[in-house]
């Protein structure tokens, strides 16, 4: 007796069949995938062009197969404006972490929000620059040891993180601003909802959209994979809120 | 039927009339009137038109329209350009086409909103970081800016890398009959590597990101071979009252038109003095100029700077002839007046 087996769970075909370059444990893996089940789910892989930030996730082109670009550090959000100004038919989408966005990177992602940019961002906050090898980012957490503030960083020194969906909220042209996490299934779940939110409410024309991910860095952090997630539940989310910052009205008619 | 047009607004109809799909600019004088222009002209054209956050964003928007395959231009000016250098850089290693425009002005610094030719140096010998020269085109006229213009985006599209064009403010500023083309729809070339979605064919990536070592410098070969290229086919120039020319002056764009003027004179005077201008200052016209003078007996440099050009004219003459050199800074701008006494102290 033959028996039809049903296909319940396969990659997407809008994720690459190769090896990524991240470390053990790392989120990356996670966000990427959900942008990828999203754009299949969609149907918009064929007319999605991504853009990979300078960071640990500068290879990110070569884990989607949807066209690619590789912007500057910083840079994404005014290329994605190019993109989408002269070609509004595709979907353009950002990726960046938070030296890329929170650092070099505020003026593009700032006026690229107030412009009101049909674009979608993709933010992994993992407080450190991982690439580079761990040093303080604008998200490091106070009293947070990093190679480059091998004393814990003191907020009368190095200033206070910057909580980017908190400021991007503020400007009109957001039309979709929200912090997420992907620490415990459940938050993965509703960060996968929130991805395609995000792009939906692009392909609806309604403006800027914008997902943090608050992450991890187990390799930077010097913590095991499980240790890390734990630090992401104890220390990063309670400074970093989850929760829905900016949702236009049209939004909730999506 | 020939329009009375201000340089800058010429440069914005020209590439309107080339086909270009996006502008994207950041207000600096004294280019300013170009994305004024734009401002108005491009919607109407139901094309695209942003005033970026700044010139590092202008030029990032520049770059990703360039990744769709769009004919795409900016301008800006001295202070500008230097901000764009970073985004000039990873465009030319990602081998997408754009038009820049430099309407320069005085400098280093803030300087000031006066005609200057300080930045040849950053045009010319690459301006931004890595191994890459680019097409630089010098026009003198309002006119001849508005060819170049539209050569300059085929340019693009035919070696894949930015074209840029650099006048300074007097050029930007002055107001001259000038004749366009027919205004045409935007074509979209044909560009296989452009990212309009992975629709029917593999994904494209844009990068200038290449690790390991021999996979840069196969891309840097790549790009050494459409530099060779360009030396090979772009060299260009033009020459006034050359013959019998015994004291040759070589200038360009505005310093080459104040030139023309004293050379005229001099000649009503009976002093033999000629003009080389070379209009290509990369591809520099090393072997025109070096054939140019074969019989002169000397070589004067006018340039609006403290002397850059003047290296590439040495270049040229393999110190064969002697050399001096004529230059104004600041925005200072020399009358044929001026000229003429150099002349007369050669003679």
């Amino acid at each position: 007796m033959t028996q039809e087996t049903e296909l319940v769970f396969s990659r997407p075909e809008s994720l690459s069949d190769v090896i990524t370059h991240y470390c053990p444990g790392c989120i990356h893996g996670i966000v990427h995938r959900l942008i990828a089940e999203v754009m299949d789910e969609l149907g918009i892989r064929e007319r999605t062009v991504g853009i990979a930030p300078v960071g640990c996730s500068v290879l990110a082109y070569n884990y989607f197969e949807c066209d690619f670009a590789e912007a500057a550090h910083g840079r994404a959000p005014a290329m994605a404006t190019g993109m989408k100004r002269v070609r509004p038919e595709l979907v353009i989408f950002t990726y960046q972490g938070d030296g890329d966005l929170a650092s070099i990177g505020t003026n593009e992602v700032v006026h690229a929000a107030a412009r009101g940019e049909n674009i979608t961002t993709v933010f992994i906050n993992n407080a450190v620059y991982g690439m580079t090898g761990g040093q303080m980012a604008p998200t490091t957490l106070p009293g947070m040891v990093t190679t480059s503030s091998p004393y814990g960083r003191d907020v009368k020194v190095q200033g206070y993180p910057v909580r980017v969906c908190e400021l991007i909220s503020q400007l009109d042209g957001a039309a979709y601003v929200v912090r997420r996490t992907a620490y415990k299934p459940a938050e993965v779940r509703k960060l996968r909802k929130a991805l395609k939110t995000a792009f939906q409410v692009q392909m609806a024309g309604l403006g800027f959209s914008l997902v943090e991910v608050v992450s991890n860095c187990p390799t930077n952090w010097g913590m095991t994979p499980t240790e890390s997630l734990k630090f992401v539940e104890e220390r990063m989310v309670p400074y970093y809120p989850l929760g829905d910052y900016r949702v236009k009205d049209e939004v909730k008619d999506l | 039927m020939k329009t009375l047009m201000k340089g800058n607004e010429a440069i914005a109809e020209a590439a309107i009339r080339a086909g270009c799909e996006a502008y994207f600019g950041y207000p600096i004088t004294p280019q300013t009137e170009v994305l004024e222009y734009m401002s108005r002209r491009m919607p109407e054209l139901g094309r695209a038109f942003v005033q970026a956050e700044s010139e590092l964003g202008a030029v990032n928007m520049v770059y990703g329209a360039a990744c769709t395959g769009a004919r795409v231009m900016t301008t800006t000016s001295s202070p500008g350009y230097s901000l764009m250098q970073e985004g000039v850089s990873y465009i030319t290693m990602s081998f997408v086409p754009c038009v820049i425009v430099n309407i320069m002005r005085g400098g280093p610094g803030l300087g000031n909103i006066q005609p200057a030719q300080g930045d040849y140096f950053q045009m010319t010998k690459g301006g931004g970081h890595g191994d890459y020269s680019l097409i630089v085109l010098a026009p003198s006229t309002v006119q001849e800016t508005v060819d170049m213009i539209i050569e300059a985006f085929d340019l693009a599209d035919k070696y894949r890398q930015p074209v840029t064009v650099i006048a300074d403010g007097a050029i930007g500023q002055i107001m001259e009959p000038v004749e366009f083309p027919e205004l045409q729809e935007p074509e979209r070339p044909e560009h296989p590597w452009a990212l309009t979605g992975a629709k029917g064919r593999d994904k494209n990536i844009v990068t200038s990101l290449f690790l390991g070592a021999q996979n840069l410098e196969r891309e840097n070969l790549r790009l050494q071979e459409i530099v060779a290229e360009i030396k090979a086919n772009e060299v260009r120039y033009t020459e006034y009252m050359m013959d019998g020319a015994e004291i040759v002056i070589v200038a360009y764009g505005t310093a080459g038109r104040i030139v023309q003027t004293a050379v005229k004179q001099a000649r009503a005077e009976g002093i033999p003095v000629g003009l080389f201008r070379p209009i290509s200052m990369f591809p520099f016209p090393y072997e025109p100029l070096a054939r140019a003078t074969e019989n002169a007996k000397q070589i004067l440099v006018v340039e609006l700077s403290a002397g850059q050009m003047i290296e590439d004219v040495r270049l040229a003459n393999c110190e064969r002839l002697p050399i001096s050199f004529f230059g104004k800074m600041g925005g200072v701008v020399p009358l044929p007046d001026d000229v003429l006494a150099e002349i007369k102290k050669l003679v």
